[in-house]
C-alpha cells in the first residue's frame, strides 16, 4: 500500500501546537493539546491561575447572609453576601487544616463554622472564634486568620469574576470587547436574575472542545437536525434563513457569533412557542428597547441571537433565553459543566415557564440537543487515540475571508481561532 | 467531598397531598405495580410508541427536576425535562431517528422498580416507587437511582387500566455520576 502522506510526529511543546499558516490558509491545532495531562497541568498554571474566572451572578445572593458554594476552575470558593452589604468571594478552605468550611451548595447564614475543629468565620471572612484560643501563644493573631480571598474580585453588570493573580489587569481591561457583549445581554431588561436550579453535567472530553462547541455555528444543522425537525413541526414553518451571520473577535481570547435563529426570544422575538397571550408583552418589551436605545441597538439587543465565549471558560448563550455556562476542566479528558438560566426579573409566571421550557427543550443534559453535543465531543476525544497517525485538528474554515478583510460568518471558525491564539499566547508566556 | 445539595424533602414528604388516602388493598397495589413493570418493559424493549400511548393526551407531563434542586414546580425552577404531550411525542420522534446521535446506536436499559406505594385521590391514583435504571452503552455501565411519581388517570383499557398523567422522575445523584447526561427516557 502506498503511503500518501508523511506522518507528522507529536513533538515539540505546547507553543508549537497552534500553527497558523496564512498563505496556505491553514490553522491547525496539535491534538496533544487536547489529550496530554502535562498540558492540562500547564493550563491550570498558565491560564486558569492568570485569567479572570466567572464566579456567579449578583442576583444569586440578594440578601445579607446569602451564600453559594462554587467550584471555579476546580477551586472551591464561597460566594457570600456579607453583613456589611459587600458581595465577597472566599477560598472555601479553613485556615487551620484546610477542610471545606462550607459543605452545602447554598443557604443564608451570618457565620460558618468549620466542622473539624469549630473555627468560626463571619460573613466578612473574619475569624470570629475558635475553641481554646488560649492554647495559642501571644504571637497568634486572630485578625490575620480570616478566610482568604482570591487576589482580585470584581463584577461587571452583575457578573462576578475572581482572579488569583495579583498582577492581573483589572476586570474591565481584561474583558475588552466582551464588555459590550455583556452589555447587550444585560440591557435586555431593567433587572435580570438567575432562575433557581442549575444543570450540572459532564463528558469525557477536553474542556477546550466545550469552548469550541459552544459557539460552533457550523455544527448546528448537521448535528442537531432532530431539534430543527421538531421546531419545524411545532412552529408550523421552516426555520428562517438568517440575514445576519457573523463571527467577531472581541480581543484577549474572547469572541462571539451573531445570527438570527428560528426560535423564540423572550426578549423580543415572539413566535407561537411563547403563547398568544404573551405576544403583546414581548412586543411592548421590544418597543421599550427601541425607545431607550434606538432601533439599531434595540434590534441588536432584542432580536439578534448571540453566543460569546469569555476566555477561558465562560459561555453566555443569548439565544432562546440566556444561558450562563461555566466550564470546569477536571483532567485532560474530563470536563464538568454547570449552567444557569438568566431571566428578566418580574417577567410574569407564564412567560417564565415558557422561557424555561424553551431553554430545556434544546439545552441541558435532558434536552434535544446537548446529549448529541456531548456524544460528538466524546467521539472527538476517542478519535484522538489515533495519536501520531492523525496528529492535527483543522480550524481553517473562513480563513481566506478573515485575512482578506471580509466579515466571517458564524459558521466560520474565526471565533475558535481567536480562542486558540490567546491560549497559545498564555501557554508561551 | 464536594457539596451536592441533594434535597430529600420532596421524597420524604409523608403524605402526597390533601384528599389522598394510602391504598392498603393488596389487589389494587399489585395491579399498579404490574402496570409499572409493564411500562418499564416497554421502555427497556424500546417500544416507544406504545409507551407514549400510555399517556393521557391532555394531562401528560414527563418531568425530571434537576437533581440539585428537586423542586416540584417546573414553571419556576430549572428542570432537566418538562414535557407535555407535544414535546414528549417530539422526544420520542427524535429518539427513533438515526440522527439522535447520543442514542444511535442506542443504549440497553434495565429498570428495576420496587417499594411501590399507592394513594387514592378523588379522581386519580398516585404511586411512588423506587427505581434503579442501568444503562449500558459502548461498554460503559451507568446507573440512575431515584423515585418515580406516577399520576394514574382513569380511561385505559383492559390491557392498560390507566393512563399516565404526571410522571416525575426524582434522581438521587448528580447527572455527572451517571454518564453526564440523560439521553435515555428515565
Amino acid at each position: 500500500m502506498t503511503v500518501m502522506h508523511q506522518l507528522e510526529p507529536l513533538t515539540g511543546t505546547p507553543t508549537d501546537w497552534v500553527v497558523e499558516d496564512i498563505p496556505a490558509g491553514t490553522f491547525r491545532v496539535n491534538r496533544n493539546a487536547l489529550i496530554d495531562e502535562a498540558v492540562f497541568r500547564d493550563e491550570m498554571r498558565s491560564i486558569f491561575d492568570r485569567c479572570w474566572l466567572y464566579v456567579g451572578h449578583e442576583s444569586e445572593i440578594p440578601k445579607p447572609g446569602d451564600f453559594r458554594a462554587r467550584d471555579v476552575g476546580n477551586r472551591p470558593l464561597i460566594f457570600w453576601h456579607s453583613d456589611d452589604g459587600v458581595k465577597r468571594v472566599f477560598y472555601n478552605s479553613c485556615r487551620h487544616r484546610g477542610a471545606l468550611v462550607c459543605r452545602v451548595p447554598q443557604g443564608n447564614t451570618r457565620s460558618m463554622s468549620c466542622f473539624y475543629h469549630a473555627w468560626t468565620y463571619g460573613s466578612t471572612g473574619a475569624l470570629h472564634g475558635l475553641p481554646g484560643e488560649e492554647g495559642y501563644g501571644p504571637t497568634f493573631d486572630r485578625a490575620c486568620m480570616g478566610l482568604l480571598s482570591p487576589a482580585k474580585v470584581d463584577s461587571y453588570r452583575g457578573f462576578v469574576f475572581a482572579c488569583v493573580d495579583p498582577g492581573a489587569v483589572d476586570l474591565r481591561t481584561y474583558l475588552a470587547g466582551a464588555a459590550d457583549y455583556i452589555d447587550l445581554v444585560a440591557d435586555q431588561a431593567e433587572a435580570q436574575e438567575i432562575v433557581p436550579g442549575a444543570h450540572e453535567y459532564s463528558a469525557d472530553a477536553n474542556w477546550k472542545l466545550f469552548v469550541e462547541n459552544g459557539f460552533d455555528g457550523y455544527h448546528l444543522l448537521p448535528l442537531h437536525i432532530t431539534y430543527f425537525e421538531y421546531l419545524e413541526k411545532v412552529e408550523g414553518r421552516r426555520p428562517n434563513v438568517s440575514s445576519l451571520d457573523e463571527a467577531i473577535d472581541l480581543g484577549n481570547g474572547h469572541a462571539a457569533v451573531r445570527t438570527r435563529g428560528p426560535w423564540a426570544r423572550p426578549v423580543a422575538r415572539w413566535t407561537p412557542a411563547l403563547g398568544e397571550q404573551n405576544r403583546e408583552r414581548v412586543e411592548a418589551a421590544y418597543a421599550e428597547l427601541v425607545r431607550k436605545y434606538g432601533p439599531e441597538r434595540a434590534d441588536l439587543i432584542g432580536r439578534v441571537d448571540r453566543i460569546g465565549v469569555i476566555f477561558p471558560n465562560l459561555i453566555i448563550l443569548d439565544i432562546m433565553g440566556v444561558v450562563v455556562r461555566q466550564i470546569t476542566p477536571t483532567s485532560a479528558g474530563h470536563t464538568k459543566i454547570t449552567q444557569w438560566s438568566l431571566a428578566t426579573a418580574g417577567e410574569g409566571a407564564d412567560m417564565r415557564a415558557r422561557r424555561l421550557g424553551n431553554f430545556i427543550t434544546f439545552q441541558g443534559p435532558g434536552g434535544f440537543a446537548t446529549p448529541d453535543d456531548l456524544e460528538a465531543l466524546e467521539a472527538c476525544q476517542a478519535g484522538y487515540r489515533t495519536g501520531v497517525g492523525v496528529p492535527w485538528s483543522d480550524i481553517s474554515r473562513g480563513m481566506h475571508r478573515e485575512h482578506s478583510g471580509q466579515s466571517c460568518s458564524f459558521s466560520d471558525e474565526l471565533q475558535m481561532r481567536a480562542f486558540w491564539r490567546q491560549w497559545q499566547k498564555l501557554m508561551r508566556a | 467531598m464536594i457539596p451536592n445539595g441533594l434535597t430529600s424533602s420532596v421524597i420524604n414528604r409523608a403524605s402526597v397531598g390533601d384528599g389522598y388516602v394510602r391504598v392498603r388493598d393488596g389487589g389494587l397495589g399489585t395491579a399498579v405495580a404490574q402496570f409499572l413493570y409493564d411500562e418499564a418493559a416497554l421502555l427497556d424493549e424500546w417500544r416507544l410508541d406504545e409507551w407514549l400511548a400510555l399517556f393521557h393526551p391532555q394531562a401528560a407531563q414527563y418531568l425530571i427536576p434537576s437533581p440539585e434542586d428537586l423542586s416540584d414546580d417546573p414553571a419556576t425552577t430549572l428542570h432537566l425535562v418538562n414535557d407535555a404531550m407535544t414535546t414528549l411525542a417530539g422526544r420520542i420522534g427524535r429518539l427513533k431517528s438515526k440522527h439522535a446521535h447520543a442514542e444511535s446506536p442506542r443504549s440497553r436499559t434495565r429498570r428495576q422498580i420496587s417499594n411501590v406505594r399507592v394513594w387514592q385521590g378523588p379522581d386519580d391514583l398516585l404511586s411512588r416507587s423506587v427505581f434503579d435504571v442501568t444503562r449500558v452503552r459502548g461498554g460503559v455501565v451507568d446507573r440512575y437511582v431515584g423515585v418515580y411519581e406516577h399520576q394514574l388517570l382513569p380511561g385505559g383499557n383492559e390491557d392498560t387500566p390507566w393512563l399516565i398523567g404526571r410522571r416525575r422522575v426524582l434522581i438521587d445523584h448528580s447527572i455527572e455520576s451517571a454518564g453526564g447526561q440523560v439521553s435515555i427516557l428515565l
